[in-house]
């Protein structure tokens, strides 16, 4: 397992990026699925950063990845406020663009590019869990 | 990121390369809103060079194409998307509200 430890700020996107994408390739990871893994990623720690901290550069986030037989596990750790994204209404992608919400699409877009996702919320910090798996070979 | 700007007679052709997450999409929504600011609306987003699009990004583009829209003033139009970009569209449902080309030229010669 490698762990990394990042400030919450936007700026370490491309940096949570370019970690998680070396991993996944480590773990033997497509193309197409490395870009799916790392779009889940920038969605979960956005929301992050927005909705747990409530703002850039109020806390940190802790990025464990975990190589396993099938597939990449992705850990995020957060010490903000709990949140749920599930909560947030799924979007309508089959509405016409009158109706089209600009907010919405980020964990619809986790749920559907992850093979399993797992909230806890804990006194003391909250925990994502991602699980994408490789094709098998 | 980087953003580059090309004004034509018809449209303006803005470039992308690099990643459009949330900490580069504002700056993208900032040069949309300039050329929107000039009274132009008809915008071709030259894609050939973007590596990473998150839904900060997605949110940028669909903010501005209502906008682009609007009065039937206008529209943005998508280029030379890469595939695994294309896939992203696909799935958030974008491939039916946006007009898409292969190439910039093309896109162009739309206005």
């Amino acid at each position: 397992m490698k762990t990394r430890i990042f400030p919450g700020r936007y700026e370490s996107l491309a940096e949570i990026a370019e970690f998680v994408t070396n991993e996944a390739q480590n773990a033997g990871l497509n193309h197409q699925e490395t870009f799916e893994l790392e779009t889940a990623v920038d969605e979960a720690v956005s929301n992050i950063i927005e909705h747990a901290y409530g703002g850039e550069g109020i806390g940190e986030i802790k990025c464990h990845c975990l190589i396993e037989d099938d597939g990449i596990k992705i850990v995020l750790e957060d010490y903000g406020q709990p949140f749920d994204p599930s909560c947030v209404p799924t979007p309508d992608i089959k509405a016409q663009l009158k109706n089209r919400k600009n907010h919405g699409l980020g964990f619809f877009l986790m749920c559907q590019l992850m093979d399993d996702i797992k909230f806890e919320f804990y006194h003391d910090h909250n925990r994502l869990t991602m699980f994408k798996k490789k094709k098998e070979s | 990121m980087e953003i580059s700007t090309s004004q034509f007679k018809r449209c303006d052709v803005v470039k992308i390369s690099g990643r459009l997450d949330s900490a580069t999409s504002p700056k993208l929504a900032e040069e949309l809103a300039r050329i929107n600011n000039q009274g132009r609306f008809k915008i071709v987003m030259d894609f050939t060079q973007l590596e990473f699009i998150s839904s900060a990004g997605l949110r940028v583009l669909i903010a501005t194409l209502k906008n682009c829209k609007r009065y039937n003033r206008g529209e943005l139009v998508l280029a030379g998307l890469p595939a695994p970009i294309l896939s992203v569209f696909d799935l958030a449902g974008f491939t039916s509200i946006f007009k898409i080309y292969d190439d910039v030229l093309t896109a162009v010669g739309t206005f």
